[in-house]
């Protein structure tokens, strides 16, 4: 996805009616742009509110002085530096293994042939159309089986051999590494690993930053996984975590918005760093 | 760096080698756990009685789903939060793109990154968000409509007739700016000079938009509203975490996914909900192949 070419239809400055359209546009999408923050901003208002704040009328709309009362309460609820460990430690960990493991398979998959090639992409392109829920029970029992229930790498393992991320390997390597180079490299007696490690995944690394960004994303963000396998709280990935203080009876919703603020950062920064990269990513399913 | 011969990988084993991790998992996490679904569907099984305790039932399973009342009501409830969350969705990301698209330079990824940021924000935090801001009494929706509208308060997340536009109105917010962005890709490509014609020829935007915008991103419609028949009949998360995991007041906002969920995790018949899960697959397809051939006769009546 290009951003810079543009085809829009170029409106000339010196017509009236062209120039109210133009304002009309502005102000549709300015007014739809608030209505999408707006959410975000009170979130991080109520953070620095007590419950009792949050809830009068009208409700407060900047920055309060309870954040620290907040985030003591909020610890005191659940093991939340440990959870929020455990979400660092899982995203970190299926992001590693997720770009070995579909970097390898991607570049195979692009520029070498072995058999069932075609039989095999096409399986693993079909579980992409798969609704998730047909995997909830059988992860479960398989988790169970392997004796990982409540263990972490029951979250991270399984989704390092991600569809959409050898998609977007293979798509990539096919177009950005040149068959003529390994050919030569190979002829000059270099491995197939030093290949793989020195040719290969420099060529890569624009699709490479893409994949990491999102499977960091999904995992920071994923509920269902530890929904299904965790079981005690202080193994809790974060968002678990701040699930089961909602759950409680008298939520205390300062600290909830607190916790859910303190989750929602990290993404806003990331995001507003690579969201060029990260939305050409996340619909390049779509575009090619 | 040079290995000893019998170390060095051979060009014609090399690409095994390089599938093979992605392989084994791909075989054990996704390719099994599949069949072994479907095999469950055709028995009978508590976890609590240990692998052994399986019992063949043949097709009672389904048949057990087919008569069950919840099955038909999540079903209903999954359709109707789809639709509503689905249509407005695309009538709003198609004219927003099109603003975007002809107004829009220098501040066009700056708005582009707003409109998407709900999409990669977590289901948790977005569920907790709302959930504060539909609370009853206190909730900043419910004060707003009342001083713009003098609305009576609604009990949006405990009463079973408003519990479902809510849970809609989250969904329309999160995914609308991803379909911008799709509707926006696809504008992206189709040539300026198209338009400049139709200027000279005196068309107005609306009718620019209707006759050449329109028709020329069909395909990518296609493509947004089959994502949104597919990532619709799955919701989940959303309803899960507002209704704290039960399906919401007489289960109104009980969606399929979550019935599959309750009916494996609470109550503990994990045949029953792999036959559930293996309908539901059915209905998943068969919607996806309608949406497929509505658009394909739109198609040919237009050439």
């Amino acid at each position: 996805m290009s951003a810079v070419a543009s085809t829009a239809p170029q409106i000339g400055a010196d017509a009236p009616a062209a120039r109210a359209a133009r304002w009309t546009a502005y102000a549709i999408v300015g007014i739809g742009a608030l209505f999408m923050l707006a959410p975000f901003w009170l979130m991080f208002v109520f953070a620095t509110h007590s419950r009792g704040e949050i809830f009068n009328l009208p409700p407060p709309l900047w920055f309060g002085d309870d954040l620290a009362a907040n985030f003591k309460l909020l610890t005191e609820r659940i093991p939340f530096w440990r959870n929020l460990g455990w979400s660092v430690y899982v995203a970190l960990m299926a992001t590693v293994l997720t770009l070995l493991f579909c970097s390898m398979a991607g570049y195979a998959f692009a520029l070498m042939e072995f058999r069932f090639k075609k039989a095999l992409f096409g399986l693993v392109m079909a579980t992409m159309l798969l609704p998730s829920f047909m995997n909830m029970i059988p992860m479960f029992m398989i988790m169970d089986a392997l004796g990982w229930i409540d263990q972490q790498r029951a979250l991270y393992v399984p989704g390092a051999a991600s569809a959409f991320g050898i998609f977007l390997m293979r798509q990539f390597a096919s177009t950005a590494v040149p068959r003529e180079l390994i050919e030569a490299a190979r002829m000059d007696g270099c491995g197939e690993f030093s290949i793989y490690w020195r040719i290969v995944l420099p060529l890569m690394k624009p699709a490479l930053g893409t994949l990491a960004l999102i499977t960091f994303i999904q995992s920071w963000n994923n509920f269902i996984n530890p929904l299904i396998v965790m079981r005690s709280t202080p193994n809790y990935t974060l968002p678990l975590a701040l699930r089961s203080l909602q759950s409680t009876l008298n939520t205390e919703w300062g600290a909830l918005m607190c916790g859910s603020a303190i989750a929602t950062i990290p993404l806003i920064v990331l995001f507003a760093i690579t969201s060029r990269q990260l939305i050409a990513g996340l619909t390049a399913g779509a575009v090619k | 760096m040079k290995l000893p011969d019998f170390l060095r990988l051979s060009p014609k084993w090399a690409p095994y080698v390089f599938i093979s991790p992605f392989v084994l998992l791909f075989v054990v996490f996704s390719v099994f756990p599949l069949c072994f679904s479907l095999y469950l569907a055709f028995q009978s099984w508590e976890p609590t009685g240990g692998l052994r305790a399986m019992e063949f039932v043949g097709f009672s399973n389904f048949a057990f789903a087919l008569k069950d009342s919840w099955f038909w009501m999540s079903l209903k409830n999954t359709l109707w939060l789809a639709v509503a969350s689905g249509v407005p969705q695309h009538l709003v990301a198609l004219p927003l793109a099109a603003f975007i698209h002809t107004s829009f330079k220098r501040l066009r990824d700056g708005v582009i990154a707003v409109y998407f940021l709900p999409y990669i924000t977590s289901t948790v935090a977005i569920a907790i968000m709302f959930g504060s801001l539909f609370s009853k009494d206190y909730g900043v929706i419910n004060a707003t409509l009342a001083s713009l509208f003098g609305m009576e308060h609604v009990d949006w997340l405990t009463n079973s007739v408003h519990i479902k536009p809510a849970i809609a109105f989250i969904v329309f917010w999160r995914y609308v700016g991803f379909n911008t962005v799709l509707y926006l890709a696809a504008m992206q490509t189709i040539p300026g000079e198209l338009y400049e014609a139709a200027t000279l020829d005196g068309a107005s935007r609306l009718r620019q938009f209707f006759h050449i915008t329109l028709p020329s991103i069909k395909p990518m419609i296609f493509f947004g509203v089959t994502l949104s028949v597919i990532g619709g009949l799955q919701l989940f998360e959303e309803p899960f975490i507002l209704t704290g995991g039960k399906g919401g007041p007489q289960q109104a906002a009980m969606t399929s996914a979550v019935y599959l969920f309750r009916e494996a995790f609470d109550f503990n018949d994990f045949g029953g909900a792999s036959a559930m899960s293996w309908l539901l697959f059915l209905v998943v397809a068969l919607l996806t192949w309608i949406t497929n051939i509505a658009f394909r006769t739109r198609k040919g009546a237009t050439q």
